[in-house]
């Protein structure tokens, strides 16, 4: 367990003294605050609490930029060290194989939630200081929000892990990772609307479009935020689905937590059966 | 259980199906220092990776320093092992201090014994600077450093002096001495036979993922039977019949009046005695014993004929 830690502590030191970290604050924090400070402009005094607003602005942010910082952090952090040659080093010393995957995920995921606790903390900041009477229910919400973009993260990590151990060089990694973002951000959801636009309820049962949208980690991760409240839900469209989907918040979090177990899991599994 | 420090039972290891390394038996023991000797791609570095347990063997059976180094929980082990990768690279962020504290701490041994592994190698005054900026002798140094950590009882260093200046040559090989004299076993690997020479106690020959042979100088050179080659300069102005050196039997013209034959080594002092006897005395008689690389061709050519 202990090269793990020492593994977790090179990763942390490495993603600082790259600036990594630096990049990814800089940039969740410079999001946040312009999604906060524009985005509630259009309200007014609806009567729709601002804070409301900013979680729907930064749960559509954390979706598409989350996952991309994720796999921009893990795509090569396996068959990069293996096609600079410094993983053969790295293992023919007293480490497991899943102590490295171990190591490097505890140090990234840190290097993540950092950036995620900062950047949107920031924009937590911002309407705080703006002077915005915020009813307590939307601070949890807003936690909750930090919460899941952190698992979300942890869930591009481990797939990211999974893709730079399957490939045999950094560039394919990469190619594979933006795939994976395109995939799960982007296409997943067209085509899943193409088809329920093409199906018009005929065959597709509610159950099955609850199943399909626990199939993408970033689907679970819109249920559990953009359903979070009544005000959330209304302000995000998502009042429809939130009303459809069985899931609770609990249950929505622990396939979060198997996204991010299994991965990780066939992650170490590939790895360990890599030879060098 | 043996007392080898590693023992190696008709390994094989193929990729796909290109094999690397063939039924390959090998014993290591305790202060030995071993030459593996073989051009690139010979297999030395798969042996290498083997033993570490990096890769699996495809058939065969691997002990090093007692246990099975490919099971899971076998990685302990490797505490007691140092090794320093062909062409060695680093994460390129840290700085020469940093690294040997990042090892040691995996190898568990106390970080405070490394200033002293930086002063051994020569490497105090870079040891705060970034390994991207070392150059190619300081990579090396600061691997060997590494392989240093803890007192290995098993050193396996891979090419470690490609490259690297005759002097920096020599520390390293004064090095390895002294850890071989503590006790470690030295497994280096080399495509040059020759810097070797007085530098291992055991040379093994590997070509084409087999081993060819396997013993001490003195036995390679018996195995090989190289001819040792006479050359018998008799001077420009000696009229030196052709029938002195009966009928020039064996015997080739290198020069003008320069002869040369080869003979095998138990033939060496007839051939000289009768040198002596001749009408026509050389001004001169060279004696060359096969060289190093002569044996290393032999063994490389025996096997490429088969």
């Amino acid at each position: 367990m202990s090269a793990a830690i020492v593994i977790a502590g090179r990763e942390i030191r490495d993603s600082l003294r790259n600036r990594r970290v630096l990049a990814a604050t800089g940039l969740m924090a410079a999001l946040a605050l312009t999604l906060t400070l524009l985005g509630s402009a259009p309200t007014g005094t609806v009567g729709v609490s601002k804070l409301s607003v900013t979680i729907v602005s930064l749960a559509s942010l954390t979706i598409f930029l989350v996952p991309l910082i994720a796999l921009l952090i893990a795509h090569d952090a396996i068959s990069g060290e293996m096609e600079r040659g410094t993983m053969a080093l790295l293992l023919a010393h007293p480490v497991r194989r899943i102590d490295v995957i171990g190591g490097k995920f505890a140090g990234h995921a840190l290097v993540l939630a950092i950036a995620a606790i900062v950047g949107y903390g920031t924009a937590a900041l911002a309407l705080a200081v703006l002077g915005d009477e915020v009813e307590i229910g939307a601070w949890a919400a807003f936690a909750t929000m930090v919460g899941t973009s952190i698992l979300l993260g942890l869930v591009f990590i481990a797939l990211g892990y999974l893709v730079s151990a399957s490939v045999r060089d950094s560039r394919t990694a990469a190619a594979a990772a933006i795939g994976l973002w395109l995939f799960f951000v982007l296409i997943y959801d067209m085509a899943l609307l193409g088809v329920l636009v093409a199906d018009q309820g005929r065959t597709l049962t509610p159950a099955a479009l609850n199943a399909l949208l626990l199939a993408n980690p970033s689907d679970v991760f819109r249920l559990i935020n953009l359903t979070s409240g009544p005000d959330v839900s209304l302000y995000a469209g998502m009042a429809g689905v939130a009303h459809r989907s069985g899931a609770s918040a609990s249950i929505l979090i622990s396939v979060l937590v198997g996204w991010i177990a299994i991965p990780l899991l066939l992650a170490s599994l590939v790895f360990m059966r890599r030879e060098l | 259980m043996s007392t080898a420090t590693v023992s190696l039972r008709g390994i094989t290891k193929r990729y796909g199906n290109r094999p690397a390394v063939t039924d390959v038996d090998l014993v290591l023991l305790p202060g030995e220092r071993i030459a593996l000797v073989g051009h690139n791609g010979a297999g030395k570095s798969t042996l290498i990776k083997l033993m570490l347990g990096l890769i699996r063997t495809s058939t065969g059976q691997i002990d090093v320093l007692g246990a099975d180094i490919t099971r899971h929980k076998a990685s302990a082990i490797r505490a007691d092992i140092g090794y320093l990768p062909e062409n060695v690279v680093f994460p390129p962020a840290m700085t020469g201090r940093e690294l040997l504290s990042f090892y040691a701490r995996l190898k568990r041994r106390d970080v405070a014994q490394n200033q002293s592994l930086l002063e051994r190698v020569g490497l105090v005054d870079a040891a705060d600077q970034r390994t991207s900026t070392y150059s190619k002798g300081m990579r090396q140094r600061l691997g060997l450093a590494q392989a240093l950590i803890g007192r290995p009882r098993l050193l396996l260093l891979d090419e470690p002096t490609t490259g690297l200046d005759p002097a920096l040559r020599r520390t390293f090989y004064d090095i390895i001495d002294a850890c071989a004299q503590d006790g470690a076993t030295v497994l280096l690997s080399s495509h040059a036979l020759a810097e070797l020479e007085s530098r291992s106690d055991r040379i093994v020959v590997m070509n084409r993922g087999l081993k060819v042979a396997d013993g001490t100088l003195a036995d390679l050179r018996a195995l090989a039977r190289c001819p040792t080659r006479i050359r018998a300069d008799f001077g420009t102005d000696s009229t030196l019949p052709a029938e002195s050196l009966g009928n020039r039997a064996g015997w080739r013209a290198v020069g003008v009046n320069i002869y040369e034959i080869a003979c095998a080594e138990p033939d060496k002092m007839a051939l000289v005695r009768r040198l002596m006897t001749l009408p026509a005395q050389p001004r001169d008689i060279e004696i060359v014993p096969p060289t190093l690389d002569d044996i290393y061709a032999h063994f490389l050519d025996r096997k490429a004929a088969e």
